[in-house]
């Protein structure tokens, strides 16, 4: 009796089970035809070069192009300084408000809470469109609503089009940027400082240790893994980002490309623009390096910081 | 509580700095609804009182409504945003049960597959996606959208739901086994409807970023017939870059649905993020 239902067994497990591919057919196909083949596809064609109507291998070439060409490479540094420095400003204003506003959240018996959470999270879920035309109205000096508010508070003699100065725009639409997309880390943060246990705050108030001591000690060193988290979606986001600057500037990414970012540059390398023709070999180019900036980010958070961090964990 | 953390001085200063965030992220919307209402004049003589009567004009919205084809970018977009929805959360669940439910050979490997999408982004295949669409013809059809984005939704859909399916109960499983319920029953007719909030959750992700969306409208399915919202209002505002009326309606038109959407959702989506399930 014992070895049939066991012999019964084995035949059931070798049998194939085709609900198990059936279930996961779909997925895996859409996902690997739409997204994995792309992105090697991708990878492959930045090797390749359409000479005589024919795509011709030419190795590094294109990034040669890239690095070296001063047709290409002045733009590219451009727009890579350009990109690093719209990441810089996400770290050090985004990142801090959204754990100022989460830490704020979260003491405990505040009142509206839920509210300040809603309405702060707005922006976030409007489409770049909104906000970059929105804010490019704002600050224009046409309409005149921020020289009026500057006016408030006595500032108004450093009110400059923003928008329009080499030297202010990219820092402009970095903090525009910012104020999207507060509401993430903030939702994050507010997320993991409410799973702090009850215990380990009621005995670092045992100890004497409360307001910003308590918070500086104890519980920023036990949302760390969640800093990380928040530091490396930036990281992604920033180094993909396109649209904003799209809306607000245009694919020229004015004023004389001191917005540009990757996503601009690959956009116009891609398709072209005024007497350039696009050119998918060189798109594809530098899609690679942001693949490779980000898969260098992610790498570095998964194996640097996450391990470093797990020890903070309970 | 410690007296420390009740004091007055404190709640007072964390609502304080609470209330000036809350007008810094909603001044920008306010403003430009605001003054969508308005003439030119009130537009530029008071922008920031809300439209009396002598200031109170529809001028932007009867512009907007007669130059643009909003009507119809707005159901391009509706078809897009629901079909992909449709596909990821099926398909998305479908796999999740697979990874979480069945013990084969490959499957952690085939987990981590499926996750590589949640961190590399979709737009780095671009190049790639256009070749295929006109090769396969899809160019200017709202089905290259569609799959495009079910790709693009499917990893985090995963990543999410089989967490939640790993806390349905095996005995409710295997209840329905020995009752002779077929596999596909037992996912459609029981762990379905168990992990329907976990489903809500990978919507409103899934949604937000598919309707937003201006990339790939812009370079998939930029044709008249196809164009989305997000892609339409783009345009339009870059041709009515003189009309104030016209651009601020436009604007307000693009805000209302998505926030009415977000009052309707945001427990769902606040409640989603707080209960870790994108950690």
């Amino acid at each position: 009796m014992a070895t049939e239902t066991m012999a019964a067994e084995t035949r059931a497990k070798r049998s194939i089970r085709w609900h198990v591919g059936v279930f996961l057919a779909p997925a895996v196909l859409v996902y690997t035809a739409f997204m994995i083949l792309p992105l090697f596809g991708t990878l492959q064609l930045s090797m390749f070069r359409n000479i005589e109507q024919s795509q011709v291998f030419v190795g590094f070439s294109n990034f040669r192009t890239l690095f070296g060409d001063p047709n290409w490479s002045v733009n590219f540094w451009n727009a890579l300084r350009n990109n690093v420095w719209f990441f810089i400003i996400h770290m050090l204003v985004q990142n801090p408000i959204g754990i100022l506003l989460a830490a704020l959240l979260s003491s405990p018996r505040l009142r509206f809470t839920a509210f300040y959470r809603t309405a702060i999270f707005v922006p976030t879920i409007l489409s770049f469109v909104i906000v970059g035309f929105a804010w490019k109205l704002i600050l224009s000096p046409i309409w005149g609503v921020a020289p009026h508010l500057m006016d408030f508070v006595g500032l108004k003699s450093f009110f400059t089009p923003w928008l329009g100065k080499e030297q202010y725009a990219l820092t402009a639409l970095s903090l525009v940027s910012v104020w999207q997309f507060v509401g993430i880390p903030m939702m994050l943060i507010y997320a993991a400082l409410l799973s702090i246990p009850d215990e380990v705050i009621e005995a670092a108030e045992c100890d004497g240790v409360t307001g910003m001591a308590q918070f500086w000690k104890i519980k920023l060193p036990l949302i760390l893994p969640s800093i990380g988290i928040i530091s490396i979606l930036t990281f992604v986001g920033n180094f993909n980002a396109f649209d904003l600057i799209y809306t607000a500037q245009g694919a020229l990414a004015g004023p004389n490309y001191s917005t540009d970012i990757l996503g601009t540059f690959l956009y116009r390398a891609f398709f072209g623009f005024q007497l350039q023709v696009g050119d998918p070999n060189m798109g594809a180019a530098i899609a690679t390096i942001m693949f490779l900036i980000i898969l260098a980010g992610v790498c570095v958070y998964l194996f640097l910081v996450q391990t470093r961090l797990r020890r903070y964990q309970f | 509580m410690s007296l420390a953390t009740r004091s007055l001085p404190r709640t007072v200063g964390a609502h304080a700095i609470l209330i000036t965030y809350t007008v810094i992220a909603l001044f920008p919307v306010i403003l430009v609804v605001m003054n969508s209402f308005k003439s030119r004049a009130g537009i530029f003589g008071a922008p920031l009182t809300p439209p009396t009567p002598k200031t109170f004009d529809l001028i932007g919205y009867t512009t907007v409504f007669g130059q643009g084809d909003f009507l119809h970018y707005f159901q391009n977009s509706l078809v897009v945003t629901v079909l992909s929805l449709f596909f990821v959360l099926l398909f998305g669940a479908m796999a999740a049960f697979a990874l979480s439910e069945y013990r084969f050979r490959g499957n952690a490997l085939m987990g981590l597959y499926l996750a590589l999408g949640i961190m590399i982004p979709i737009r780095l295949g671009t190049v790639a996606i256009l070749q295929l669409m006109v090769a396969t013809g899809l160019v200017n059809t709202l089905a290259a959208l569609i799959l495009v984005y079910t790709a693009q939704g499917l990893p985090l859909a995963i990543f999410i739901l089989s967490e939640f399916m790993k806390q349905v109960s095996d005995d409710l499983k295997n209840a329905g086994r020995i009752d002779g319920l077929s596999e596909y029953t037992i996912f459609f007719r029981l762990v379905l409807p168990l992990v329907r909030p976990a489903m809500a959750t990978v919507a409103v992700f899934t949604m937000i970023p598919i309707w937003n969306d201006l990339w790939f409208p812009l370079i998939l399915a930029p044709s008249e017939e196809t164009k989305t919202v997000t892609l339409g209002a783009q345009l339009f505002l870059g041709q009515f870059v003189t009309n104030w009326n016209a651009i601020l309606a436009a604007l307000s038109l693009a805000i209302l649905p998505v926030l009415i959407l977000y009052v309707i959702f945001s427990r769902q989506l606040i409640r989603g993020i707080t209960s870790g399930a994108v950690k």
